[in-house]
């Protein structure tokens, strides 16, 4: 038996029953990231002693709470498991970059809440992931730290931004791990990667010791083999903080995987989502995952969410917005590296054109630090909120938000959720998109609606196209549904064997 | 609609980023065509005072916590990423020469 072969919730299972450890589950991990990381690249910092000290306080957990365990004596399911964490979340002590060079010697001065719910869960943490810098991105090509590699294939992309995650759960260095959705950035990499992820409602997971990219956007979420295992993680990491105004006081439900048909069950699927550009392959997957779910009891309804195709340039307007605003702080002074190509040499006035050598550093410090995309998406922001422009472009945006919102409720009042594909295609090949920021941007497509409005959503692994490359099925959930798409997702689950396979490495 | 090499100046100025001329017209070009796609929003007639601007999913609520003193970071942990810091204070290039 291999350790790391196991899922989540096998992994458990056999610590509550004795047979293995926690700290062996840690080595197991830590060997295989040894292995196949210097070719994946999935993680950026790794975090050993941290992780042994985590894995043998689980074990003496573990070893304290056995004489209970017929009893009712908690002992949380995620004790000793060891999971990845996307490299935004900030971890007391140990460096997080967020995927930039303006952050290459931060250590984080305290831990992001969802962090600490695993960790005080009994979680082992074994590093942090790659990502696109501040999570901008749909292919992690846009770290500052090199791109991570597809382990179905290592010449295509794993997706992004949570790429480096999806990537370390689907060549098994780790049992699950944490990434974040602002536009589809847990949805989309767990598609490529042929592994399951949950995208939360807004407002459901505390964002406190996020790195923040798109406020009004932003959710944390699970990404792991099996839809069960993700449901445990969700559970540990969702609920109020008061931390986090914008964290809702939404009791988190007990979330019940046992149905396994779907009896009743009314499933949307939109006419908007199967549309030309469509690669083949997967509209043929999910298709037959829909049917799929119609064998289970389910009852599928064609649907029309009719603003869909005014998401993307919404989208596009709204998150650089809000990111330029919060990206505003890594000006040299706080945090980061500080670039001073001046050396303060007195100059005219007519030289520095009245500006001041603060305002140099400002300048050359994030001129220097940032790289591209986020350079390009600060500028679009700051063109969208910029006297004369504001009401066009961001106003205008903001209200095609609403649009898509009510499109959704309208939805959600006919049926329990909806049905349709993650992304477009299957995993490109790297540097297929990187001359193209438009190209890019419409892998997000399928994505950016659901996150324009809030809700929630899965993606589950439904088949192959003819390179072996994985397609996802994405469910969508109301607001705060996600016991919903868990038990769809769940069911789906059990009765595929797609989320079985595994890439050859 | 083409931005011109003076308002990606300006815009990269708001945002305080050095560009070299190589970028500038790199975003000149890049932007310009991402904002012709933005334009495709302008065909829905939101002028209606039933559409209001979403800012955020959530209903508005309040949140107030309760007016207690409460520890905060210290400041020296807090000022261990700064590039430069003396007495309690992050230390900056002169403002004016």
């Amino acid at each position: 038996m291999t350790l790391t072969d196991l899922t989540l919730h096998e992994a458990a299972a056999l610590l509550r029953e004795g047979k293995t450890t926690s700290l062996e589950l840690t080595e197991a991990c830590l060997a295989r990231i040894d292995s196949l990381d210097p070719t994946l690249r999935a993680f950026l910092t790794t975090t050993p002693d941290l992780a042994h000290a985590a894995a043998r306080a689980a074990d003496k957990r573990i070893a304290d709470w056995r004489p209970h365990s017929a009893s009712d004596h908690p002992l949380h399911p995620l004790t000793g498991i060891p999971l990845a964490i996307k490299d935004v979340l900030c971890l007391k002590g140990t460096r997080t970059t967020a995927g930039s060079r303006i952050l290459e010697n931060f250590v984080a001065p305290y831990t992001a809440t969802a962090v600490q719910r695993l960790l005080d869960a009994g979680v082992v943490i074994l590093g942090k992931t790659n990502c696109d810098e501040f999570a901008m991105g749909s292919s992690t090509e846009n770290s500052g730290y090199g791109v991570t590699h597809n382990p179905w294939d290592a010449a295509r992309v794993p997706g992004g931004s949570s790429g480096g995650s999806a990537a370390a759960v689907a060549a098994r260095m780790a049992f699950g791990a944490l990434g974040t959705d602002t536009g589809g950035s847990v949805r989309q990499p767990a598609s490529f990667c042929g592994i399951v992820g949950l995208k939360t409602s807004y407002g459901r997971v505390s964002r406190y010791g996020l790195i923040a990219y798109g406020s009004s956007l932003d959710s944390i979420g699970p990404l792991a083999r099996t839809v069960a295992d993700a449901a445990l993680i969700f559970g540990a990491i969702a609920g109020h903080d008061p931390r986090d105004a914008t964290s809702m006081p939404t009791p988190v439900p007990d979330v019940s995987l046992d149905s396994k048909d779907l009896e009743g069950v009314r499933v949307g699927v939109p006419k908007e989502y199967f549309i030309v550009g469509v690669q083949r392959e997967v509209e043929a997957a999910v298709r037959a995952a829909i049917r799929g779910l119609e064998a289970l009891g389910a009852q599928a309804v064609e649907i029309s969410l009719p603003h869909t195709e005014y998401a993307l340039p919404a989208y596009y307007l709204i998150a650089p917005a809000e990111a330029s605003a919060n990206l505003a702080r890594f000006d040299g002074v706080r945090y980061g590296p500080r670039v001073e190509t001046r050396h303060y040499s007195p100059r005219s006035e007519a030289e520095r054109g009245g500006a001041s050598l603060l305002w140099d550093v400002y300048l050359d410090t994030r001129g220097e630090r940032f790289g591209p995309e986020v350079k390009r998406r600060i500028m679009l922001g700051t063109y969208a909120l910029s006297a004369g422009y504001y009401d066009a472009y961001y106003g205008q945006a903001q209200k095609v938000r609403t649009l898509i919102k009510r499109d959704f409720e309208e939805a959600f009042k006919s049926v329990d959720v909806i049905a349709c594909p993650v992304a477009p295609t299957t995993a490109f090949k790297i540097g297929e998109k990187t001359d193209d920021p438009l190209a890019m941007y419409l892998e997000d497509v399928f994505t950016l609606p659901p996150s324009l409005a809030g809700i929630c959503g899965l993606s589950v692994p439904c088949g192959f196209d003819r390179n072996r490359l994985p397609v996802g099925l994405q469910l969508l959930g109301p607001a705060f549904g996600e016991a919903t798409v868990l038990r769809v997702g769940r069911a789906y689950e059990q009765a595929t064997e797609w989320h079985k396979q595994t890439p050859n490495l | 609609m083409a931005l011109t090499l003076e308002q990606v100046e300006h815009i990269a100025a708001l945002a305080r980023l050095r560009l070299t001329a190589e970028e500038k017209a790199r975003y000149r070009e890049q932007l310009s065509a991402i904002l012709d796609y933005m334009a495709k929003l302008r065909q829905l007639d939101t002028r209606t005072a039933a559409i209001e601007p979403t800012a955020t999913v959530l209903p508005l609520r309040t949140v107030l916590r309760p007016d207690e003193v409460t520890p905060s970071l210290p400041p020296e942990e807090l000022l261990a990423n700064a590039p430069a810091a003396e007495a309690q204070m992050f230390r900056v290039p002169p403002v004016l020469e």
